[in-house]
């Protein structure tokens, strides 16, 4: 594939800009624009009626944490249909993960075309890094990091490990207190 | 004049004074610093701080300002090991006293006939008002140069000395860009200047635009905010104020609100008339009767308000200017006060000699 190149053209330098003063004029014509145009939503919001906000400020711990539709974020282990999980216990996502925060032990699986089953299946959130490597290496789509959750903060190293009925939801998450 | 003054004099001139500085300089000052939050918040389409609350009420984050000041009240005043301890503690002392001085010596209203006396309220009546003002205005970076010195610290003695190169860049061309208006007025005295535009009926700004243009830019480098914030440089944290914490830093912090006052304080009363309403003749208003003889109070009310309301309009122009531009380099402020404003301003200034001298 050939190189594109595009040239682009430098601004030139009139004797408008390099007077600056029309350029601050502009500027200021800009700044202020958005100063009405705010002000006037922020008084129609806050008159009850209906409008744009006159802010793009997500109050974070008030409101819910707006995530982007790709965000990576806890980990959820996946089911088969007939309800076991999906894991193979084929070790790639543990061998794989550059913080080293999955513990895999496996056993030997009823089902004798899956030969495998994981037995415990821990991630230990505090080491995790969120790169996403074990969703890409595993090769019977068990894990995804699509839970949606990123308030995963504990007063404790321990309770920063999920195992694997936590991941796989069948048991909530419950956090000692301090 | 007799000594000892009437008492009515003193209490009066104290009264004039006290108004100066707590009703105008420092009431503003403190809501300066929620109106530079909120409108900058505001124009980048951000909320901005709104968490300050008493007993709940929020009122639109108008509680910060006090809350800033009971934390800068109740900080440990910390002084560095390597300072020079005096000029440490009196370095803020002379900036925030400069800039107080300046607050008095505006013109907020005329002269008021009423029971039986003229009140003149000016607070400091001088002959040589806009001089000692400006000389009050230069006087303060003293305050700059002596805390960047006594701190210690290399970083505050870097930013002082930035306070220093920029005093030297804009302090000729904030005197030279007033030299031709003065000239035309033919005062150095804040009251006469704005009685010469109420009687030719005509604002400074309209007399000479690029004098205007010159001093709101050498006035904006003097308030040392952002366009020339060389001297603090909030982004890299070497100010002249690094070593100063609780109400020393405080006093700096006011210092640069008064000076703002101060620099919209002078544009108002040289430029745009000061006290002056278009269309509103003063002595005719206090000579009318009725209201139960108070209309000299409500003339002399209307004055300082409107002389008020300028300065506040002024300090919201030069609030959205330092929120859309960005900040000048340390060679750029020397460039353009010496080598672009200074001949402007001496080329305004000969300009309206000649023409002046033609004219007449």
């Amino acid at each position: 594939m050939a190189i594109t190149v595009r040239t682009v053209k430098r601004p030139e330098r009139t004797f408008a800009t390099e007077l600056y003063l029309v350029e601050i004029v502009k500027g200021l014509g800009l700044t202020f624009r958005h100063l009405f145009v705010n002000l006037y939503r922020h008084s129609k919001r806050a008159l009850g009626l209906k409008g744009l906000p006159g802010s793009v400020t997500v109050q974070y711990p008030d409101d819910p944490a707006v995530l982007g539709k790709r965000a990576r974020t806890r980990h959820r282990l996946l089911k088969r249909d007939d309800g076991a999980p999906r894991c193979t216990a084929c070790l790639l996502c543990e061998t794989i993960c550059p913080a080293k925060c999955i513990r895999i032990t496996a056993e030997n699986a009823p089902d004798v075309t899956v030969e495998k089953r994981a037995k415990t299946f821990d991630i230990d959130l505090g080491m995790c890094i969120f790169c996403g490597y074990c969703v890409e290496a595993c090769p019977v789509d068990a894990i995804h990091m699509d839970a949606n959750e990123v308030e995963l903060s504990s007063y404790n190293r321990k309770d920063m490990i999920w195992n694997m009925p936590e991941l796989l939801g069948d048991v909530p998450k419950t956090p000692s207190r301090p | 004049m007799t000594f000892p003054l009437p008492l009515n004099d003193v209490v009066f001139a104290v009264a004039k004074i006290l108004f100066s500085i707590l009703g105008v300089g420092l009431s503003i000052a403190g809501f300066l610093g929620w109106v530079e939050r909120k409108q900058s918040a505001v124009m980048q389409d951000r909320i901005g701080a709104n968490r300050a609350s008493i007993f709940g009420f929020t009122v639109l984050g108008l509680f910060h300002p006090i809350a800033d000041a009971i934390k800068l009240l109740t900080k440990e005043d910390f002084v560095p090991k390597g300072a020079r301890k005096p000029l440490h503690g009196l370095a803020p002392i002379i900036s925030l006293g400069c800039g107080m001085f300046c607050l008095a010596a505006l013109p907020y209203g005329g002269v008021v006939d009423y029971a039986g006396r003229a009140w003149d309220l000016t607070p400091i009546a001088l002959p040589m008002g806009v001089p000692l003002v400006l000389a009050a205005l230069a006087f303060g970076v003293h305050g700059i140069v002596m805390a960047g010195y006594a701190s210690g610290s290399n970083y505050g003695l870097l930013g002082a000395m930035r306070g220093a190169a920029q005093m030297i860049a804009y302090e000729v061309c904030l005197a030279s860009a007033l030299a031709g208006l003065l000239f035309v007025y033919g005062t150095l005295d804040f009251t006469e200047a704005v009685r010469w535009q109420v009687s030719h009926g005509v604002w400074g700004i309209f007399l000479q635009p690029l004098a205007f243009i010159i001093f709101l830019t050498a006035g904006t480098a003097v308030t040392k905010r952002v366009p020339f914030d060389l001297p603090e440089g909030e982004s890299e944290i070497v100010g002249y104020h690094v070593e100063y914490s609780g109400m020393k830093f405080g006093m700096f912090m006011m210092t640069d609100f008064f000076e703002s006052i101060v620099i919209c304080g002078v544009i108002t009363a040289l430029f745009l008339g000061g006290w002056s309403i278009p269309f509103v003749d003063f002595p005719s208003l206090a000579g009318r009767s009725g209201l139960w003889g108070l209309w000299p109070v409500a003339a002399g009310a209307l004055m300082v308000g409107s002389s008020v309301g300028k300065i506040l309009l002024m300090l919201f122009l030069l609030m959205q200017v330092r929120w859309t531009l960005p900040r000048f380099r340390f060679d750029q402020v020397l460039d353009l006060g010496w080598k672009h404003l200074l001949p402007l301003a001496l080329i305004n200034f000969l300009v309206t000699v000649w023409v002046v001298y033609l004219w007449r």
